[in-house]
């Protein structure tokens, strides 16, 4: 679904991911982790483009979305991304969020938009929010209307960039609840995430990163008993 | 006793047996009521009021014009450099830095002796002036506030697949605008109150009738108190405005 091919990127002088090759297969729910500064958000980030990739390839569904003629904007609307910050639209409503992208780029009229978000707002249980601002929500409210919202395009993936971390820890349960519902429909998710518990349960695969290098790969199960690496023991060892 | 009547009898005493209030009042006479001068300073207002909206016209549209196109320059994709863009965005800075380098007083006389001096439209000519020089400090306004926002904004925007202009139109301008208004109010005042410099081109506004006031009269303190005053109203009303526009504006925020 998402090849990815020799992708570097760096800042300056700063290299942050070297060479990485990756394949994401359709209906996979993968979860990066690694200590921070390990190039996990830059390489979220590099699949819908939003960090643009010093070198290598990135093919969604066949098209190259590193080519500089492809419209990354008719890649983006098949890929929601669901940020730390949630990054909701302040001078809007919540029902205006969420069919804001849908009703703008043609994929619905005003009408189907307006049906879909209350369909998802039930989903999430937030529809009595629905005519409020972001500024009156909770974080952890936030954070669900934002995985809404991206829904609400109707994506074929989903890239999640620590969607917990900037949560109270009581909050957290909420939005990892609404994700596992998620990843038990079937969706094709890219998690880059400190949730151990969720790597555990939901992932499919779990990639560790460390300096820009995708270190070590396997299924959850695997890589939480039987880690191989003395980087991925020595993370490990810090974080559960 | 009315007004007139009182004027009347008091200019007719010898100068130097008036009292202090007295005095006053027959200077305040000559500046105002006299010949019913006071309608010139309304005539001057008029003029005052048609140079800053057309000012601010010309001031908004190019602001615009040049903080989306300094924007849309920073923010192009690494790889996809537009060369017409760069040109465009060069023209932009230069006009910026001129303006914003040289005196408004300097920049008037420059487009009323030299570029227009054929041109008996002092009145335009100043308004044109004060155009191009608020255009620069207003496409700062707007560029500051575009630049201000987080980029988790125009970040959230785009990966949802909406397009440039459209993450502009409904999610940054919207924010952006909300952020500025204290910014734009202030340039509209300083705009507003640069209108009196076009007297120096002879554009008719308030302060040019005080001066022919003076001319007059040979006294210059109650014309030129009597225009502040008037200027100092406007500005009054001007951020009355403003202030209700913004408690609008904030209906989003935290309630």
């Amino acid at each position: 679904m998402i090849d990815v091919k020799n992708l570097s990127k760096s800042f300056g002088d700063h290299l942050v991911l070297d060479n990485i090759d990756q394949h994401i297969y359709p209906g996979e729910k993968v979860v990066v982790i690694g200590p921070s500064g390990s190039g996990k958000s830059t390489f979220l980030r590099c699949l819908n483009l939003l960090e643009t990739p010093t070198a290598g390839t990135i093919t969604f569904n066949g098209t190259e979305i590193t080519n500089p003629n492809t419209n990354i904007d008719l890649i983006r609307r098949q890929m929601g991304m669901v940020f730390q910050h949630f990054n909701l639209f302040p001078n809007m409503t919540i029902r205006k969020n969420i069919t804001l992208a849908p009703v703008r780029t043609k994929l619905m009229s005003q009408a189907e938009a307006d049906e879909v978000a209350v369909t998802l707002l039930k989903r999430v249980d937030l529809l009595d929010k629905a005519d409020a601002y972001p500024a009156q929500l909770s974080g952890g409210q936030k954070q669900r209307i934002a995985i809404v919202r991206a829904l609400a395009m109707q994506p074929k993936v989903m890239l999640f960039d620590e969607p917990t971390s900037a949560l109270d820890p009581e909050m957290v349960g909420e939005v990892l609840d609404v994700m596992t519902e998620l990843a038990n429909d079937g969706m094709t998710m890219v998690v880059v995430t400190h949730e151990m518990g969720f790597a555990r349960e939901v992932g499919s695969r779990v990639l560790f990163m460390a300096d820009g290098k995708i270190l070590e790969e396997n299924t959850p199960k695997e890589f939480f008993a039987n880690p191989q690496h003395e980087r991925t023991k020595i993370f490990l060892s810090k974080v559960l | 006793m009315d007004v007139a009547q009182l004027y009347e009898s008091l200019s007719a005493l010898d100068k130097a047996d008036l009292t202090f209030w007295q005095d006053a009042f027959l200077k305040f006479y000559r500046a105002w009521f006299y010949n019913d001068r006071w309608m010139t300073y309304f005539q001057g207002l008029a003029t005052t009021i048609e140079v800053t909206i057309i000012a601010l016209a010309i001031g908004v549209l190019l602001g615009v014009v040049v903080a989306v196109v300094r924007t849309a320059h920073d923010q192009q994709r690494i790889g996809k450099r537009n060369f017409a863009l760069g040109v465009v965005n060069l023209i932009c800075k230069v006009y910026v830095t001129v303006i914003r380098g040289t005196p408004m007083l300097v920049q008037l006389m420059i487009m009323g002796f030299v570029i227009f001096k054929t041109s008996r439209n002092s009145t335009m000519v100043g308004a044109l002036a004060l155009g191009i020089n608020s255009g620069a400090y207003v496409a700062e306004i707007i560029r500051g506030g575009l630049m201000s926002l987080d980029p988790g904004q125009n970040e959230a925007g785009r990966s949802l697949g909406l397009n440039y202009g459209d993450t502009m139109r409904f999610i940054i301008i919207p924010q952006a605008f909300k952020a500025i208004v204290p910014a734009l109010g202030n340039e509209f005042i300083v705009l507003l109150k640069d209108t009196s410099l076009i007297s120096v081109i002879a554009g008719k506004e308030i302060v040019y009738f005080a001066q022919a006031i003076t001319t007059k009269t040979f006294e210059a303190m109650y014309p030129l108190l009597i225009t502040a005053v008037i200027y100092l109203i406007i500005v009054l009303i001007f951020t009355w405005l403003q202030g209700k526009l913004e408690r609008r504006l904030r209906q989003s925020d935290r309630r």
